[in-house]
């Protein structure tokens, strides 16, 4: 009795609900484990991958000269020499590219979310865009192969990168720029009608600044994307290990191409430009995502 | 635009009106002028301002270029690819051969092509569906809540790696590091056609063992971000539901979450699967082109659609061996357009997705 009252956690009553059997704890456990696994398997191979890129390259791009030369009148084996000109044909290549994709993204999100509606052009406009994700690189280069090269008999140059590119770039820009705009409050367009603001001048001067932060965030992740694209450069461009500024015409270089080209290369001084190339685009593509990250930091509307 | 209540005010709410139908009625009850019904079309016309006359049709004719976009990559493929068809000299489906060299004889069929790029995908897809399938519950239901997010951009990075470096991580790295597994595969489960001996060097890692465990790295990130988004969307009503019935995590998990998902999950095995349809240059990098046809091994070289045309493509110069690789593209085109567009009819049916 006197024990009873000395142990206050002891129940009144013996208690309602059973404990749960070995046998279902045994497979929540399992369950548990299973699922942490999962998580940590997958984390195995970008660990292994980011580790393979930096021990490799990360001494290549110390070099000064990595960033500032090109590779123009180096014989293969020979060492030193830089990948400006890569550098330079990837940046110029996805401005290029976003300057054209930008526009028409985010008019055709604005048309799905201000203008079409529920009506059929705009469901199937939502499809095509979804459809348009999935299409493969490949795919995209090879149709501005046939259009640009075949019919129009213009060579390959940096310019038919990029329009190949646009292809690849403007379903994404889409997809965010739509969700930005869809979380815009009706009340802020309300308003603005209201006060006999125009339905254009509304987009222009309400919603779009107030989705800016993430709209801008979604082209800077997209831009990220198409830089690391192979397939295009592959098909669209030839290499050249030297600077061309010239994106209308002549051999252009650019990082996932200069790596292609040193594959055949086996020497260590391709070994060297190879994996130099490698940590140089995943460090572009990087910044590319911390300026997203920035920018949607700096511009997000201001909540108060 | 029918609207005339609609149609008076200068703001047009327009077409996205319809979605605001609670704050469009008490507008009417408020509006000075009634409308007017008898009004002609015309009379109305000043009311539109060239800006947003011209701004709407930006808009839509944006909305038109994109249609009218996906049937000009059909066009334009199909245009291209006819002549050299009509010069094949082969059965284009059923033939191994690939032979482009001499534009006079063209022998190219897609048999083996095929054969390569569904069982590399299939691979792929074979591997990351579990994988993928545990993350997403890891991330919405087991995971710590505050921890949840980074652990989710953790695998967004994984996308964000270009395809070329796990290509080249794939050969030079993965590749010996498989090569011992592959041999002990090869020696005591050979008998199987799946682990024969292929037709290419398997200490070189060239193999679609390889090729396909690469792909399942990178269609992860794409099959857990759509899974995770569907399973966030279980009713809360569900789960508590589950936990006032006593159900451990899992049977949570089993009894409301997998049912609620399970179309959203094999619509995201889809996406990931026209992914690693198309994938290029990671597994034409990986890949090491055989003589042999392909023999059903994982342990066999050979060629996708994506890896074959992206090989060849520097070589483009004359239209006619081009348009046998464009042909070659086409039917990529048609494969991947038919796994998307079943992936999205799976969601469309599902209203509770949305």
């Amino acid at each position: 009795m006197s024990t009873n009252l000395a142990d206050p956690t002891r129940l009144a009553t013996p208690p309602t609900f059973q404990s749960v059997s070995l046998s279902r704890r045994i497979k929540n456990g399992l369950a548990t484990g299973l699922v942490w696994g999962a998580f940590l398997i997958a984390i195995i191979p970008l660990v292994w991958v980011l580790y393979t890129v930096l021990q490799r390259g990360f001494p290549v791009i110390l070099d000064g000269d990595w960033w500032q030369k090109s590779m123009s009148g180096l014989l293969a084996r020979q060492q030193g020499g830089g990948a400006y000109h890569a550098i330079y044909g990837t940046l110029v290549q996805g401005l290029v590219c976003a300057v054209i994709s930008v526009p028409i993204g985010i008019m055709v999100a604005i048309y799905l979310v201000e203008y079409g509606g529920r009506s059929r052009l705009a469901k199937s406009t939502t499809f095509m865009v979804d459809i348009l994700t999935g299409v493969p690189s490949i795919v995209a280069a090879l149709f501005v192969y046939t259009v640009w090269i075949t019919y129009f008999g213009l060579g390959r140059s940096a310019l038919a990168v990029s329009l190949a590119l646009v292809l690849l770039m403007v379903p994404v820009i889409v997809r965010t720029t739509e969700e930005m705009l869809k979380i815009v409050p009706d009340e802020l367009r309300e308003a603005s009608y209201a006060l006999g603001i125009p339905k254009w001048k509304t987009i222009v001067k309400i919603v779009i600044p107030t989705a800016l932060s993430g709209i801008l965030t979604g082209i800077m992740l997209a831009l990220a994307r198409v830089m690391g694209e192979t397939a295009p450069v592959l098909v669209l461009a030839a290499y050249a290990p030297f600077i061309n500024y010239n994106l209308f015409d002549g051999p252009m270089a650019s990082l996932p191409l200069m790596m292609v080209n040193e594959r055949n290369n086996p020497t260590q001084a391709g070994f060297e430009r190879i994996w130099g190339a490698a940590i140089t685009l995943v460090v572009l593509i990087t910044l590319f995502n911390l300026l997203a990250t920035v920018i949607s930091r700096a511009l997000a509307p201001k909540t108060k | 635009m029918n609207d005339p209540v609609v149609a008076k005010r200068p703001a047009r709410s327009g077409a996205s009106g319809a979605e605001r139908g609670v704050a469009a009625a008490p507008t009417a009850s408020e509006a000075p002028i009634p409308p007017t019904p008898e009004a002609p079309e015309t009379a109305k016309a000043p009311h539109v301002r060239p800006g947003d006359r011209i701004f709407r049709g930006l808009a839509t004719g944006s909305g038109v270029f994109i249609v009218v976009l996906i049937g000009a990559i059909g066009l334009f493929l199909i245009l291209q690819a006819i002549p050299s068809l009509g010069l094949d000299n082969v059965n284009f489906l059923t033939s191994r051969e690939w032979n482009t060299t001499d534009p006079a004889n063209l022998r190219f069929g897609i048999l083996d092509l095929t054969l390569v790029t569904v069982v590399v995908a299939l691979v792929a897809l074979l591997i990351a569906m579990p994988i993928a399938l545990g993350i997403a519950l890891f991330l919405t239901q087991y995971a710590p809540r505050n921890l949840a997010r980074p652990f989710a951009y953790v695998i967004d990075l994984l996308a964000a790696v270009p395809s070329i470096v796990f290509g080249l991580w794939g050969l030079f790295v993965l590749g010996p590091v498989l090569y011992p597994f592959s041999e002990w595969l090869i020696e005591n489960l050979g008998w199987f056609p799946l682990f024969a001996k292929g037709n290419v060097n398997v200490q070189l890692g060239g193999t679609v063992f390889t090729a396909g465990i690469v792909v399942a790295v990178m269609i992860l990130p794409i099959i857990t971000a759509v899974s995770r988004e569907v399973f966030e969307r279980t009713p809360t009503m569900h789960v508590e539901g589950a936990i006032a019935l006593g159900a451990t995590k899992w049977e949570v998990v089993r009894t409301t979450v997998l049912p609620f998902g399970k179309a959203g999950y094999v619509s995201a095995s889809m996406l990931g699967l026209g992914r690693a349809l198309g994938e290029t240059i990671a597994v034409a990098i990986i890949l090491s082109t055989a003589t042999a046809s392909f023999g059903w091994s994982l342990f066999d070289g050979g060629s996708t659609f994506a890896s074959k045309i992206a090989l060849a493509a520097p070589e483009f110069n004359d239209p006619r061996s081009a348009g046998a690789y464009i042909a070659a593209g086409l039917v990529l085109f048609v494969l991947t357009f038919v796994v998307n567009a079943i992936a999205r009819s799976i969601v469309a049916g599902h209203k509770e997705y949305e």
